[in-house]
């Protein structure tokens, strides 16, 4: 018995360590793979992404939760602190307030009636979605957060997301209970914008740093800093008007814009769901009235 | 009924290094209230895919291993495979060079670390700039890379401890 037990020992020992070296020859292959499948955007590797976030949702909400209170009780103890400065700054802020409130009456009043004159059709009703940041910005690489609110609560592709003051990103991957929001800081944002007050179009693209370029802009502009980016709606992917951040530092038909969104504290962000298909949706052919027709010449 | 408890005790205590491992790789992507923190975490991932290479390999398998780099990976929104390559690629080099690492002081270890996470971040940079088709500021990576460095210590302590309460007789 002994004897032949050895042998197989002899025999088995190689066995295992070369079945081994293959398992992890076909991990490395499998890795490997997977970024190149993933480069491709496969189907398959997004709804592998989507499943393993949906899958560690409850998880990291529950890390997230107990983190938000501690946070938040700090907070309310720096605010008791800074009270009487807070509410002198307050005051002020509401005698200003009060102005603007004033201006805008008058602003929605005239509005109204322009409306009325050129019977102007309002774009449907906007709703939004709130989620709750459950997983930060991950890593050197890329600028994402994940939130807590997926398909069931009407999340899609492309739409919007607000947090604060102003645009931080869009959705870039939905799954049932999670999403994931791609940062217009990140590499691969682009977002179709407009200057505020001279309506001149550009594109915001991120570079991973904290201050997204203006690219596209008429070669001519001189932007001040200062002047505010504002979504435009083109490519119908968002919501004309929302606004992103203002111009700090500007050269000839290039500007780095200030985002709006304190990056460092997004805890809750607000999906705007403002019923288009947007620029990520299937491409239709265009109607057959929105081409271009010569005019016949006589 | 004891060997059924005997064996679940086993199997409990094999698990602990994979367990405590995928804790870490999730508890990094927590959202903290420190500006940037996202953007610089440090990698609990390599830590522990370095600690285990050449403490138990036989308790955190490759195949342990490409699990925890894509975990990493999705819940980090970084693309998919990329933390899974590099994880394997450390995993491996440090199983087939664990020899002279082991019953070495603590000293040894770190140095071993100083050497092998500046070139898998590095790697990881050089990947995820190829797939973005330029090359991404290295800043937060360096940052990054810093902070991972300085975390080595006190999370190889929490291994050693780990494995001196759990993993003595196994």
């Amino acid at each position: 018995m002994a004897p032949r037990g050895n042998r197989i020992m002899r025999y088995a020992a190689p066995l295992k360590a070369a079945a081994q070296r293959f398992a992890f020859l076909m991990l490395i292959a499998g890795a490997v793979g997977l970024i190149i499948l993933g480069k491709a955007d496969a189907v398959l590797v997004e709804r592998l992404r989507v499943a393993v976030s949906d899958a560690f949702a409850p998880i990291l909400a529950a890390f997230a939760r107990p983190l938000a209170t501690l946070d938040a009780a700090i907070d309310e103890a720096w605010e008791l602190i800074n009270l009487r400065a807070e509410n002198e700054r307050l005051r002020e802020d509401n005698a200003e307030l009060r102005h603007w409130e004033q201006v805008a009456r008058e602003l929605g009043a005239q509005n109204r009636a322009l409306a009325e004159a050129l019977k102007f059709v309002p774009h449907g009703e906007e709703r939004s979605i709130t989620g709750r940041v459950i997983a930060d910005s991950g890593g050197a690489f890329v600028r994402s957060l994940l939130i807590d609110a997926g398909a069931r609560d009407g999340v899609a592709k492309g739409q919007a997301v607000v947090a604060g003051q102003g645009l931080i990103g869009r959705i870039a991957e939905v799954g049932e209970v999670s999403s994931r929001v791609l940062l217009i800081t990140d590499l691969n944002s682009r977002i179709p914008v407009v200057v505020e007050s001279t309506r001149d179009h550009a594109i915001l693209a991120g570079d991973n740093s904290d201050l997204p370029r203006l690219l596209y802009l008429p070669s001519n502009l001189s932007l001040e800093p200062g002047t505010r980016i504002v979504t435009s709606g083109d490519g119908e992917a968002f919501p004309p008007g929302l606004p992103i951040g203002t111009v700090v530092a500007a050269s000839e038909g290039a500007a780095r814009i200030q985002p709006f969104a304190n990056w460092s504290r997004v805890e809750y962000v607000r999906i705007i769901d403002y019923g288009l298909k947007g620029i990520l949706g299937p491409l239709e052919p265009l109607p057959a009235t929105a081409r271009t027709k010569r005019p016949v010449r006589p | 009924m004891t060997a059924l408890a005997f064996q679940l005790d086993r199997w409990a205590r094999r698990l602990f290094p994979f367990a405590l491992s995928a804790f870490l790789v999730v508890l990094s992507v927590v959202p903290l209230p420190i500006p940037s923190w996202g953007l610089v975490v440090p990698s609990f991932g390599l830590i522990a895919v370095f600690y285990w290479a050449i403490h138990r390999p036989d308790l955190l398998p490759a195949p342990a291993v490409f699990a925890l780099g894509l975990i990493e990976d999705i819940l980090s929104g970084a693309p998919t495979g990329l933390n899974t390559l590099v994880f394997l690629l450390v995993y491996g080099a440090m199983r087939n060079q664990r020899r002279p690492f082991l019953g070495k002081p603590f000293a040894v270890m770190w140095f071993g670390f100083l050497v092998v996470a500046p070139a898998a971040i590095f790697a990881e940079w050089l990947l995820a700039s190829a797939l973005a088709g330029r090359f991404i500021p290295a800043e937060t990576a360096f940052v990054q890379l810093l902070l991972t460095l300085a975390l080595y210590p006190c999370l190889s302590w929490l291994f050693a401890s780990g494995q001196r309460a759990f993993l003595r007789q196994s």
